[in-house]
């Protein structure tokens, strides 16, 4: 049976992105997905626990989508995991609900790969930048992918858009019949996955 | 038995003329009128004499007087000031000059000229005051006005019985107002005169607001329904024989111990136990006028006779018009003031006699008066029928050109209904998020003031189809019904759901009964007008009590969520069903637990004891 894909979606203003508004239209139209929108469900950030553990528990793969801000998600993102992965269901003695699903992200960054690198003007590589998400999947017993990334976000034409959103329609759909996670988490990115 | 006979017969003829004259819309004023006149010497004769009649139903004037004190706060009194010396002090005075500058052209004296004048200039403060509540029209400027111009008069009633007898052609020999009416006060040193009445307006009052009180409780609490109603009347018929005692108009006694009464807690139950007293006075009062009509008179001189009537319709018309227009009273409104008050009062007839008595005036001319003043006032219902009929339509659509800047057809997306203290903040909220919204109100006041800040928004009623359509409703995307009238809401919703089926409709509701009664008419959104105020409200006092801004605030979203979720639990149920109670009664002990045990709070606590435990492990090994 394919996996069932749980996108967790955070930007604060997707009504002026365009690469996530495309992103995300894409990933809705491939059936058997879940899109969900956190900043449009929870405009008072007052995140309904009960309701997001139910939707995790329902899915085998949780990828949150978000641009990167500041080096890490934005700022309801990480309420929802302060708040919703919780002692006792996502991590402690009794915290197995999330134990064997895969964790990835798909995000956007402003900056060149080349900027992210020990020599370029972030110091870091992202998959160095996204450790704390890595960790967090790691504690919840979750397999972490690599992430599926844009750079350059802000200086891409409107037609390599269309080619990044239908790459990510593909990416989703390869995902949700892969079998072999070996072959995922070799990969630096996910973006280099043949589909 | 004469008297049951005579009770009888006026009852009978206002039971059947009133309701007739309703239906036709003629009003009951018309109806009590024409009663009279069927009944009276003229017609069938069933009742002859019936100046004793008029007297005894005179009553009923002091307690509408009093009844209208008691809708009349102090401070609302205080704010009709202007009116009350300008507009009624003018009128007065005008009409008085200028009735008697037309007395003086046909050749009588100047005396006669200003006691014609001073008596004429008075108006029928139960016929003018009647109507226009039976219109609804109290509240508006126009009904105000007139109130105002009434007791003005009523209070000018006493100084005009001061002067009258000064007037007298017979060189002031005959009787005098003072022995005329022999009253307490006139037994008097003329230096004590002024002080009594002051003592006795400072303890009516005194007694008005401090003694009532205690007193209405007792009797109250004696659940002796009649004793109430004996009490009120009491306290009516007791302040108009004080104000008799002392020489003062007991209408202006039962109006000022009506506002002194007016914060009191009783007042409602005092209204309810006079007002069908009053009405029953104010018909016998209205059919003792028309039976009292000198039919035999009007035959003998009908020329002279119409020729007056006619004269003082016109003339009073003109004065009460041009003194609306003097002090600003808008458009329709003006009309209704001055066909309201053309006419002549009932303390004329009293003045009438009283001059008859000091040969101020003639007997003919007395005669002819009288007879003037009864078919003005017969007049009055005829005019205000025409007014309401021919002008005031007219003048509708005047008033509509005038606050309309006729719409063209809108083509908002949003259509804002109500620009109260609701759809303002709803719509300044669109506005300055660059929204093009079409606002309407139907206070044409509200939208002078308003657009003084610069807002534009259109005058009309949206309870009505067609205003909604021009409103663009038909290509509109979302109504706002933000008015504050449940009824009115309900009516703009089943309208708009049944005229504009695309249009979502997004609706304010007075409580949560009127959000299930909205629910249920399909309204798309509803927020609970007080809500969110109140809400945040409690949130800052939760924070004065020294929670934090942050839990304070998580507390009120949760209440805020918790009670929306009850609201919708609660929806399929009637309200006040025992399903309805014991939801409600769940919902309040989940509430409780809910804020408790919050889970941000709870996490904490587990979660920091998690963290050093998995830690502590993670050095063990």
């Amino acid at each position: 049976m394919d996996h069932r894909i749980l996108i967790i979606f955070a930007h604060p203003a997707l009504e002026k992105s365009r690469v996530h508004y495309r992103l995300l239209k894409a990933a809705q139209t491939v059936q058997g997905i879940t899109c969900h929108d956190l900043y449009q469900t929870y405009p008072d950030f007052m995140v309904d626990v009960d309701q997001e553990q139910e939707l995790l528990t329902q899915h085998e793969i949780i990828l949150f989508q978000f641009p990167l801000y500041w080096y890490s998600t934005p700022a309801i993102l990480k309420e929802w995991q302060d708040l919703v992965l919780e002692y006792g269901f996502a991590y402690g003695q009794n915290g197995l609900a999330l134990r064997g699903k895969w964790f990835t992200c798909a995000l956007s960054t402003g900056g060149s790969k080349a900027a992210y690198q020990a020599d370029g003007l972030n110091h870091f590589t992202l998959r160095e930048l996204l450790r704390p998400l890595e960790q967090t999947a790691n504690l919840c017993g979750m397999v972490y992918l690599p992430p599926f990334v844009i750079h350059e976000a802000n200086d891409l034409s409107e037609a390599e858009i269309d080619a990044c959103a239908h790459h990510y329609q593909q990416l989703l759909k390869q995902l949700q019949q892969q079998s072999s996670v070996q072959a995922l988490t070799r990969l630096s990115y996910l973006n280099d996955l043949s589909v | 038995m004469a008297l049951l006979q005579e009770a009888f017969l006026f009852l009978a003829a206002g039971v059947v003329a009133v309701p007739i004259a309703s239906r036709l819309g003629l009003g009951s004023v018309l109806g009590y009128l024409i009663a009279g006149v069927i009944i009276g010497p003229f017609v069938f004769g069933f009742v002859g004499e019936t100046e004793h009649i008029m007297h005894f139903a005179e009553f009923g004037v002091v307690m509408m007087l009093f009844l209208i004190g008691l809708e009349l706060q102090p401070a609302v009194l205080w704010q009709l000031r202007k009116p009350i010396l300008g507009l009624g002090g003018l009128q007065v005075s005008v009409t008085a000059l200028a009735v008697a500058g037309i007395a003086m052209l046909f050749g009588l004296s100047w005396q006669v000229g200003v006691a014609m004048g001073l008596i004429l200039s008075l108006s029928s403060t139960a016929i003018a005051l009647q109507i226009l509540g039976e219109k609804n029209l109290m509240q508006t400027e126009g009904g105000k006005a007139s109130f105002a111009v009434l007791l003005f008069q009523d209070i000018a009633v006493i100084p005009i019985i001061a002067l009258l007898p000064l007037l007298s052609t017979s060189g002031g020999g005959s009787v005098k107002a003072a022995e005329a009416s022999s009253t307490y006060i006139d037994t008097l040193p003329e230096w004590q005169q002024p002080l009594v009445v002051i003592g006795v307006i400072i303890g009516l009052i005194l007694i008005g607001r401090y003694l009532m009180r205690p007193v209405f409780r007792f009797i109250a609490e004696s659940h002796l329904r009649e004793m109430f109603t004996a009490t009120a009347l009491m306290l009516v018929v007791g302040t108009a024989l004080l104000m008799n005692m002392v020489g003062l108009s007991p209408a202006l006694g039962a109006f000022i111990a009506g506002v002194v009464l007016a914060n009191n807690e009783y007042r409602h139950e005092l209204e309810a136990n006079i007002d069908p007293f009053k009405a029953l006075l104010l018909g016998l009062f209205f059919m003792s006028v028309g039976a009292s009509i000198d039919f035999a008179l009007l035959a003998k001189h009908p020329l002279i006779v119409s020729l007056v009537v006619l004269g003082l319709i016109s003339l009073k018309f003109v004065i009460l018009w041009g003194l609306a227009k003097l002090f600003a009273i808008q458009g329709g409104y003006r009309y209704w003031f001055a066909f309201a008050l053309a006419q002549g009062g009932e303390f004329g007839f009293v003045l009438l006699s009283f001059s008859l008595q000091n040969q101020v005036l003639p007997a003919e001319l007395v005669d002819i008066l009288t007879a003037a003043i009864a078919l003005s006032m017969v007049l009055t219902p005829v005019l205000i029928l025409l007014n309401e009929r021919l002008v005031q339509p007219l003048f509708e659509q005047g008033e509509a050109e005038l606050h309309e800047e006729p719409m063209d057809e809108q083509h908002n997306p949003v259509i804002v209904a109500g620009f109260g203290r609701f759809g303002q903040i709803v719509a300044r909220l669109l506005l300055a998020n660059g929204f093009a919204v079409t606002v309407l109100d139907h206070s044409a006041t509200h939208i002078e003031r308003v657009r003084r800040f610069g807002f534009k928004i259109f005058y009309g009623d949206a309870t009505r189809d067609d205003l909604l359509h021009t409103a663009g409703a038909a290509k509109a995307k979302l109504l706002v019904i933000a008015v504050d009238d449940r009824a009115t809401i309900n009516k703009i919703v089943e309208m708009a759901k049944h005229n504009f089926p695309n249009l979502k409709i997004y609706a304010r509701a007075y409580d949560v009964v009127h959000y299930h009664e909205l629910q249920r008419l399909g309204v798309d959104h509803i927020e609970r007008e007080l809500f969110l105020g109140s809400l945040h409200l409690g949130e800052r006092v939760l924070q004065e009590l020294g929670m934090r801004a942050y839990q304070a605030r998580r507390k009120a979203l949760q209440f805020a969520q918790h009670d929306q979720e009850t609201n919708q639990r609660l929806s399929d149920f009637e309200l006040g069903s025992k399903k309805y109670i014991s939801i409600s009664q769940q919902a309040r002990d989940e509430v409780i637990e809910l804020l408790q045990a919050d889970r941000i709070q709870r996490q904490q606590q587990e979660q920091d004891n998690a963290w050093s435990a998995e830690q502590r492990a993670q050095h063990d090994v």
